[in-house]
């Protein structure tokens, strides 16, 4: 399935994917993220349960500490 | 648009800032000399010795509340904002209450559990308020990854969402100012937009 994330065309070799796929299929290192698709924020607890469909665009904030 | 008339339009307007460390006593300042009307600031630490490199607070300072230095480092420079202080650590209960009637919220919050709280809040029960978030500003040099990125209308990054703040690499002045300063332009940049 093709994506945008973060403007960027992705492509994944699955049918179904839920954020959590996704986040385990990038192997990202940082810890914390905001996730919005469609321009609707995703809460944390839901990365399991929300799947991204076909063109679906995700936007990704990488959370650093620090402030 | 002269100096008067941008004061005159940001006096009209209402920002929140969650944390007044590094980022938020420093974009708070900046907020307060370009005239922004009201502040609603929110902490619930004691100015510590260690963090005088790079928060605006002064060695005389240490041990008193960060809201109530604050307010009084911008009574120093500024009589036209005015400045509202929450001494609370701040959950997903209380910060629709406390940032209620912001016209945006800056997030500078230290760890990355309570950014994604903060933002996740707002974004859930706050809907429409915009949140300028600071992410990744420790360690030194790198200017131009410093970065800013608009999301959509409610949501803005400005960092280079990579550096994380660990006893390897400790946030100093000249990149959390630049992070701070990015975020208080970002949030004059969205109260100018404002009719």
């Amino acid at each position: 399935m093709k994506i945008m994330l973060n403007k960027r065309e992705e492509e994944f070799d699955a049918d179904i994917l839920s954020i959590q796929d996704m986040l385990n299929l990038k192997n990202y290192s940082f810890r914390l993220r905001v996730i919005k698709i469609n321009g609707v924020l995703i809460p944390s607890g839901k990365y399991s349960s929300t799947y991204i469909n076909e063109g679906d665009e995700v936007q990704m904030i990488y959370l650093m500490s620090g402030g | 648009m002269n100096n008067a008339a941008i004061r005159e339009h940001l006096s009209r307007y209402k920002a929140g800032i969650a944390g007044a460390g590094g980022l938020g006593s420093n974009c708070a300042m900046a907020l307060a000399r370009a005239g922004v009307g009201t502040l609603v600031i929110s902490d619930h630490d004691l100015v510590e010795a260690s963090n005088l490199n790079r928060q605006y607070y002064f060695l005389n300072q240490v041990g008193t509340l960060k809201v109530s230095a604050i307010k009084e480092n911008i009574a120093r420079v500024s009589e036209n904002t005015e400045i509202i202080t929450h001494a609370i650590k701040l959950d997903r209960n209380n910060i629709p209450e406390i940032f209620a009637g912001c016209d945006v919220i800056v997030e500078a919050l230290d760890t990355d559990e309570m950014k994604q709280m903060l933002i996740e809040t707002v974004q859930t029960a706050l809907p429409g308020i915009p949140v300028v978030i600071g992410s990744g500003l420790s360690g030194w040099g790198k200017s131009n990854e410093i970065r800013y990125r608009k999301i959509d209308d409610t949501l803005y990054v400005c960092g280079d969402e990579y550096s994380t703040s660990d006893e390897d690499l400790t946030p100093m002045a000249p990149r959390v100012l630049m992070v701070a300063g990015m975020q208080a332009n970002t949030v004059i940049e969205i109260l100018m937009n404002k009719p």
